[in-house]
């Protein structure tokens, strides 16, 4: 083995541990960032030491009693008179002898802890972009250079970015604990934001090079899935996760193979993964039967469970999608819910009745910069035979679009619609 | 990236109570921590059966197979990073198996899907 397998054997075992290493820490800190500087610490005596010693029997049980012995050094080294810090060391020793044998400690409450750590990475006190940084760092244990390459941001950025997000949690003496009731449907909202936006920066890259960053999809999904499980009576938990399901079911049929974008209508059906759809399905079915039906996520989940249904593009219930627009349109007022029932409009009455729709939208200040809203209108104007209005639209849709495939998308666009535009006159 | 690990066994006897009490408590961590997507033990082989294709002929076979050396026993399907990810885990599965069942001896073989 390599320096650099070793590295990379390390770093495995440490995405597994990680969250538990930093949740344990935190009940005897009571302090989360601290914690989280602390399991560092371990890591770092992992990769320092391991390389010579061989990974050990149990790594995770090696790391917990390192990361352990930190914070008790912390403990007794920080303002020793303290009686709570005294306090808090003499109970966590007394808990040490009392659970000697690691393996009983395995499904100590973790879904408690976990959805502790999680509330407290993605707090609204915390920018999306801090949170998303966090949750990535100390939930699905990325280093700081992963998570700035999955967002094509330096390490620095990155690496401040996390640094303030921790000085923020410290300042604000926040209470170590995950809301109950009613207090946690409200503050779900701001962890799936936080989910949602990870997902969607891996799906949707829009920056860069490349059309996908599946790790970003994966970490999403996977957080998804550990709020699904951990929080199970929460139907916007179950939506989001269907949402994401069934987007990443199309990963495969996405792009051709020189990587460029193919649109969702033109894509081959048979490429879909049908396990994930599956997997969706249910998701959406159990929101439905948490009585999330109307929920923002999963509204969208049924949308693109419309798709999913489908097994030609033809047979798409454009009716239903339009439908399902219009309810969200009326939970969430926003330009671009009503740009895609505009398209979903189109699809199902035609496309003079979406055009309509979009030129309502065109001095939308939202939208001004959206290359969407061009794209949208462009296609519905070479429909309508009104090519060279439809030519300009995508020339401007390419000249907004971030995504260098995407601009490509609509150049080659533009040039099917002066094509069509000169063989008609 | 999505893996199977398929453990199989010369001696397929059954797990004792406090290996079936580990992997269970691993296999809920698993599942809190959103990597394990499904799980599950597979009866004794005796109670299966083979469907063969030999010679171009189709043929059905009733356990018990008395050429069978490595039975299947269970299979986990995950949802990792990487390989490495998939290794430190599979490790930590078999470490249970040597901790609470001694004796016993057998394999995880880890395979990732193929596709994206």
């Amino acid at each position: 083995m390599t320096v650099a397998d070793t590295h990379r054997a390390i770093l495995a075992v440490w995405r597994i541990e990680q969250p538990r290493l930093i949740t344990s820490l935190a009940r005897m800190l009571r302090d989360v960032p601290l914690a989280e500087e602390l399991t560092q610490e371990a890591l770092l005596a992992a990769l320092e030491q391991w390389p010579t010693t061989g990974v050990p029997e149990k790594p995770g049980a090696w790391l917990m009693t390192t990361a352990r012995r930190r914070a008790l050094d912390h403990l007794r080294r920080g303002p020793m008179l303290e009686a709570k810090h005294k306090m808090l060391a003499w109970d966590m020793e007394e808990q040490q002898q009392a659970m000697p044998d690691w393996d009983a400690a395995l499904d100590d409450d973790i879904g408690d802890e976990m959805l502790r750590l999680i509330f407290t990475a993605c707090h609204p006190l915390l920018s999306r972009e801090a949170r998303a940084a966090l949750a990535l760092r100390m939930i699905c244990g990325l280093t700081t250079e992963e998570i700035a390459k999955a967002f094509l941001l330096p390490d620095a950025t990155i690496a401040q970015r996390i640094v303030r997000a921790k000085r923020t949690l410290s300042e604000s003496g926040l209470a170590y604990e995950a809301p109950r009731g009613a207090a946690l449907s409200e503050r779900l909202s701001s962890v799936l934001e936080v989910v949602y936006l990870i997902f969607n920066e891996g799906y949707a890259a829009a920056r860069g090079q490349d059309w996908l960053r599946p790790q970003l999809c994966d970490e999403a999904l996977r957080l998804g899935r550990v709020l699904t499980s951990i929080a199970p009576h929460e139907p916007e938990a179950h939506g989001l996760l269907a949402l994401m399901e069934l987007n990443a079911s199309r990963t495969a049929a996405r792009t051709d193979a020189a990587g460029e974008p193919i649109l969702m209508l033109d894509q081959n059906r048979s490429l879909w993964d049908p396990f994930q759809i599956r997997r969706g399905m249910q998701a959406l079915g159990r929101a439905r039967e948490l009585g999330g039906a109307g929920g923002f996520y999963a509204l969208q989940a049924a949308i693109i469970a419309c798709h999913a249904r489908a097994q030609t593009a033809g047979e798409t219930d454009w009716s239903r999608i339009a439908g399902l627009y219009a309810e969200l349109a009326a939970l969430v007022r926003s330009p671009i819910i009503e740009l895609n029932r505009a398209v979903a409009v189109g699809m199902a009455e035609g496309p003079q009745a979406g055009l309509s729709i979009v030129d309502r939208l065109m001095h939308e200040p939202a939208l001004k910069a959206y290359h969407l809203l061009p794209s949208v209108r462009g296609d519905l104007l070479h429909k309508l035979g009104r090519h060279e209005e439809a030519r300009a639209q995508f020339e401007a849709a390419a000249a907004l679009a971030g995504n260098r495939r995407e601009q490509e998308l609509l150049r080659r666009r533009a040039a099917e619609a002066a094509d069509a535009a000169s063989t008609v006159t | 990236m999505r893996f199977m690990f398929i453990v199989t066994s010369a001696h397929p006897n059954a797990p004792t109570p406090e290996l079936m009490e580990a992997m269970h408590k691993l296999a809920n961590r698993e599942i809190k921590a959103g990597r394990m997507l499904d799980s599950g033990g597979l009866m004794p082989l005796a109670t299966g059966a083979q469907v063969r294709i030999v010679d171009g002929q189709l043929s059905v076979v009733d356990g018990p197979f008395v050429e069978a050396k490595e039975v299947i026993g269970g299979y986990a399907i995950f949802e990792l990073p990487g390989k490495e990810e998939a290794l430190a885990s599979a490790k930590e599965f078999m470490q249970l198996h040597k901790d609470f069942m001694p004796g016993w001896e057998g394999t995880c073989e880890l395979r990732a899907f193929a596709g994206p």
